[in-house]
């Protein structure tokens, strides 16, 4: 039975207790516990199920490692899934629900998966489901989704905040035990920036729990004397609830800070992450217990040794009343030591080396208990929870020699540096043979941008498990951080702790040796994705030698603790299963975050409207006041059209166009890209930028240009307009104006530097506003102010002016076919420019219209869209462009490759109008089957369209799209089929369905 | 998250404050070209596990490009230099080759 004892918990207060709630049991817990050490107080030793098996699975660590013990946090905006029990604070009201059951925790149908096996061994995704195909879509991914996953997406919207915070720092020390402290210590002293960031609510790491003395005093006061020293030095700042999560390029590091989630009725931010830039990082992470392999290794009541001491040290718990010790190494002893001196009972230490341990092995049989060395656990029993184990031989294949009766096994397989900050960056490992440890290898550091290391290891991390060792490692690394960091560390010795001489552990990979295939299969590697010793095995047997390829294969180490536990344990049994050597297999690569981090801390402040901020034109406050329905149009929002009440929207749209055919419409432009191309070599260089000839554009002019990439690709068009002798305007799409103004910077910076051309981005000091239509005339001349008659300012010219007494530069240019002016007043006047134009337009019925309407428009014109007839593979040619290709040109961007043979090859799809025979529309994206088969077995495809559209002008269906060799085969049909089945004919035909002589617009 | 040194404005720029631009000292083919030399313009480029030159630009900084020389591998940074530049300066090439002796990127070594 797991309980509270009386007395105990070096971090509880028992003054203040806590009620939380767990599957909607009210149970208590006291100030200081995690919800882990509160939940084994409650005698809740189950606390979730596995992903595959759906095995009951218990707390088996007490920190980051924990794979198991995970829970749904929180209620609707709190809600939170795969939250780990181990480093979850206790608060008053805290509400917790179990994962990956149903219906309940105790009784789940799901389980019957383990019944199974057998036939869901590794690879099993890749093997069972491939055939037959129907059988995926109904049968085996409803069951899969059904019966796996960890936990349950959040559906309310996050009800916290985040922050990013930057921090620049000499020296970042990862860990706040007593090596961490002591490398910060030395750094702090040598006068260096330092940040400490330690990832639990207190300081002192295992040191603390395992009853060191540091420098004659117990660690405890020890870390508390440095702790005070260091928060007196104004250069360290020290962090608790925050973890270094990532070691990044040139000593760029992260950090994640719980703020409030001990305590959520703090105010403030939930978490922050700490965005730092260090000269030297030093990571002081530790060490994690690996589990051993034995049969039943993942039943609820076995958990590691350490995580065992460190809830009756730190949080007076005992987890079971009768605790069999299993190991493989002298650290274990403690283990049982400390429960004894408690006055709970230790059955039995049970140790695979036949030689035992050092001088702890003697302290435990001094205190009466019973030693089994050379002994294995052949098997734990139990159903739920551990109710004894069977011993065995260590050398043998677990023939029972005794039982021993029990509810807690804590088993120990050696301890293995956290190493992943080391490795996120690059770091080198080397295996230790010794202490059967990858640690990490100083002579291959992470290196930054002066080529040299900037990263250190310290204590544990380094694969000191000594505490005098780790210690003095940890004083040379402060040092020498600070030293790279270009300040003079002092000297003087490091301080030494009382350790205990240890016997060396031994490599033990799977308990018994023999263990054969009954037991292999209930030897668990990976708890959280239920992997076993015999799946590995497998894997190795079918040929997956890399390392890589067998995690993807079993899944080993691909949960949500990323193997923290299995990764040495599965490696360990890959190599023996491929006969080589540990180091010859490899690990496979570390990533960050070492543990997850919330996707709010990632984002931090840039949500809702500070995510993206919106572009809006100087006319967006009336869209908004006039019911406009917006459409994002790069980040600007653009009003698609303008709905009236009652009104639908493709009704709106009709409207809009068909008023602007036959009165004036109104349309807010603004948002096209205005750049000016200014100096003596302007003309040169927009004649390289260009298809067509601009150099050569009269002063007052304009002319629509097309831009290309140098694969010949168009990506961009728009009006220029000649301003003076060496000013051009070009107009770019709403989408690509800073995408062209860098374009032209970097043609201007990295290849025609000696061009004097200088080019400006003035899209948003311009508030642009078209007036189309057959009465735009009558109101301009109502505004008056100026001349805009077609003598004086003829089609494709431009001028400037004033109108209605605004000034104004007005272009002569029309995307709609219809008599247009497009009209440029300052920003600032935009708004009053575009209300006096709808005030004295009235009696014109001139109406606004919005996007979808200029499209329909220029699509009845026949007119392309970057985006729609252009998708990064077409060129100019393929759009009937070729007029806008100057032939006089030397060069232009674009113009070799448009000369290589698939380019020139006459069997492009090129691009045609289509009317279909019906009248109706074809839908967006349909493409145009053509004779025979691919390999297969679908259809061949001789076309698509580009665009669709319904046109109120017309009164039917009109489209364009790329069709083969379509130009040479006009009144030809084609067919579309559509989703439902059917399909619709269209005959090839002018892509210009209106005013084909272009006579409205030039009047 | 690299930085490197904006040789104009002196900034050590951030690599979100950066844009990347590809391989550096591509020489411009054209009009005329070859079909294999407009090929090795379009398409080919250097892909080294160590020495590396490269185009970067401070978009969000003085807006100028420039041109660096890095460890991909190491991450080293070796250099950085105006665009404005046909080859990497001598002095830098030098630096190199006393980190890297014997060193050899398309044709400059
Ligand atoms: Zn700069």
């Amino acid at each position: 039975m797991s309980t509270r004892l009386a007395s105990g918990g070096r971090l509880l207060n028992r003054g203040r207790a806590l009620e939380f709630q767990f599957n909607g049991k009210r149970l208590m817990g006291y100030e200081g516990d995690t919800l882990a050490s509160a939940l084994l107080a409650n005698d809740q030793m189950m606390v979730g199920r596995s992903f595959k098996y759906h095995r009951p699975r218990g707390v088996v660590a007490s920190g980051a490692e924990e794979p198991n013990a995970l829970v749904n946090l929180g209620k609707g905006g709190k809600f939170e899934p795969n939250q780990r029990t181990t480093t979850t604070e206790l608060f008053d009201g805290l509400y917790a629900t179990s994962q990956n059951h149903w219906p309940t925790l105790e009784f789940d149908i799901g389980a019957i998966n383990a019944l199974f096996a057998r036939f869901l061994p590794a690879g099993f995704y890749y093997k069972t489901f491939m055939t037959p195909r129907p059988f995926w879509k109904h049968i085996y991914e409803p069951f899969i989704r059904q019966s796996a996953g960890l936990g349950k997406a959040p559906k309310d919207r996050d009800a916290d905040t985040y922050e990013h915070f930057y921090f620049y720092a000499d020296v970042v020390v990862i860990g706040g035990g007593v090596a961490g402290l002591q490398a910060a210590l030395e750094a702090g002293k040598a006068g260096a920036r330092v940040l400490v960031m330690e990832q639990t609510a207190d300081w002192g790491g295992r040191a603390v729990v395992d009853g060191v003395e540091i420098a004659g005093k117990p660690a405890d006061d020890w870390v508390k004397g440095v702790v005070q020293a260091l928060e007196k030095m104004e250069n360290v700042t020290l962090r608790t609830r925050c973890m270094g999560a990532g070691v990044y390029d040139h000593g760029y590091i992260l950090g994640y800070e719980r703020l409030t989630d001990h305590d959520p009725v703090l105010q403030g931010p939930r978490h922050r992450l700490w965005r730092i830039r260090a000269k030297q990082t030093i990571t002081a992470t530790g060490a994690i217990e690996r589990p051993l392999s034995f049969a039943g290794n993942d039943l609820p009541g076995v958990l590691l040794a350490g995580a065992v001491r460190d809830y009756l040290v730190n949080w007076g718990v005992s987890v079971g009343d009768r605790t069999v010790v299993v190991t493989n190494n002298d650290d274990a002893y403690r283990t049982a030591i400390a429960l004894v001196d408690a006055g709970l009972s230790v059955p039995a230490i049970i140790d695979a080396r036949p030689e035992g341990a050092g001088a702890l092995g003697a302290v435990a049989k001094a205190k009466g208990i019973r030693v089994e060395e050379g002994k294995a656990i052949a098997k734990v029993k139990g159903k739920t929870r551990v109710t004894g184990v069977a011993l065995c031989l260590q050398a043998g294949e677990g023939a029972v020699i005794d039982e021993i009766a029990c509810d807690c096994v804590a088993m120990s397989g050696g301890w293995s540096p956290v190493v992943h900050l080391w490795s996120h960056c690059g770091g080198k490992l080397k295996w230790d043979d010794a202490q059967a440890m990858f640690r990490p290898d100083p002579a291959r550091a992470p290196t930054g941008a002066d080529g040299e290391g900037f990263v250190l290891t310290a204590g544990t991390s380094s694969g000191e498990l000594g505490t005098t060792a780790a210690l003095a490692d940890a004083t040379a690394a402060g040092r020498a951080a600070a030293k790279a960091a270009g300040l003079k560390p002092k000297t003087g010795k490091a301080p030494v702790a009382n350790d205990v001489d240890e016997t060396p552990m031994a490599a033990v990979w799977l308990m018994p040796q023999g263990a054969g295939a009954e037991l292999k299969m209930k030897a668990w590697l990976d708890y959280q994705n239920d992997v076993k010793v015999s799946d590995v095995q497998l894997a190795a047997r079918e040929g997956f030698e890399s390392v890589e390829h067998t995690k993807r294969y079993t899944t080993l180490g691909m949960a949500t603790d990323q193997g923290k536990l299995s990764n040495i344990n599965g490696l360990a049994i890959l190599s023996q299963s491929l006969n080589q050597a540990i180091p010859q297999t490899g690990t496979t690569t570390f990533r960050p975050p070492y543990t997850p981090i919330s996707m709010g801390a990632i984002g931090g402040s840039a949500r809702d409207e500070l995510f993206q901020p919106i572009r809006k034109t100087p006319m967006h406050g009336w869209h908004v006041e006039n019911g406009a329905d917006f459409e994002p149009v790069g980040h600007w929002r653009r009003p698609y059209s303008f709905p009236r009440k009652g009104e639908g929207l493709h009704d709106a749209v009709n409207r809009e166009i068909v008023n602007t055919r036959t009165n004036v419409g109104l349309l807010d432009a603004s948002t096209l890209g205005k750049l000016i191309v200014k100096g003596p070599d302007a003309g040169r260089f927009l004649d390289m930028l260009y298809t067509n000839m601009m150099s050569n554009l009269a002063i007052g002019k304009c002319r629509y240009g097309l831009m290309c990439t140098e694969n010949g690709f168009l990506t961009d068009d728009g009006v220029v307009a000649r301003i003076d002798e060496d000013t051009w305007l070009c107009h770019t799409t709403t989408g690509g104006a800073d995408r062209i103004h860098a374009w032209m910077e970097d043609w201007l910076q990295c290849e025609w530097w000696d061009w004097k051309v200088y080019v400006a981005n003035v899209t948003e000091q311009y508030a642009q506003v078209a007036v189309v239509g057959p009465k735009a005339r009558q109101l301009l001349e109502k505004l008056g102010g100026m001349d805009v008659s077609k003598e004086t300012l003829p089609f494709m010219q431009w001028a400037d002016g004033t109108l209605g007494g605004f000034p104004v530069r007005v272009y002569r240019i029309s995307f709609s076919g219809e008599l247009s002016y497009e009209i440029a007043v300052a920003a600032s006047h935009g708004r009053a420019f575009w209300d006096r134009l709808l005030k004295d337009g009235e009696e014109f019925g001139i109406m606004p219209y919005g996007t979808e309407g200029l499209h329909v428009m220029r699509a009845e014109k026949g007119f392309i869209m970057i985006g729609d007839e252009t998708d990064g593979t077409v060129i100019p040619q393929d759009l009937g462009l070729g007029w806008a290709i100057s032939k006089k040109k030397d060069d232009y961007l674009g113009k070799r490759a448009q000369e290589r043979s698939h380019m020139a090859d006459p069997e492009r799809w090129k691009l045609v109008g289509l009317e279909t025979l019906d009248g109706s529309v074809i839908p967006d994206g349909a493409y145009a089957v053509g004779e025979g088969h691919n390999a297969n077995g679908q259809r061949l495809t001789q076309g698509r369209v580009t665009s669709t559209y319904y046109s109120p002008t017309l009164k039917r269906g009109i489209a364009m799209g790329l069709v083969h060799r379509g130009p040479e085969r006009m009144g030809e049909i084609i067919e579309f089929p559509k989703v439902d089945g059917t399909s619709v004919k269209a005959r090839i035909a002018d892509q210009v369905f209106y005013d084909k002589a272009g006579e409205k617009q030039d009047v | 998250m690299l930085t490197l040194q904006c040789p104009y404005c002196g900034v050590d720029a951030e690599e979100t404050e950066l844009t990347a631009g590809g391989e550096a000292h591509l020489k411009r083919e054209t009009v005329g070209a070859s079909d294999d030399d407009f090929e090795g313009y379009l398409f080919m480029r250097e892909n080294p596990k160590g020495l590396h030159f490269e185009r970067w630009r401070h978009s969000y900084g003085c807006g100028k490009w420039f041109l660096a020389a890095r460890d991909t591998n190491t991450l080293e940074v070796f250099g950085t230099y105006p665009a404005q530049s046909k080859e990497p300066p001598k002095d830098l090439r030098d630096k190199i080759s006393a980190k890297r002796p014997g060193w050899s990127w398309r044709e400059f070594k």
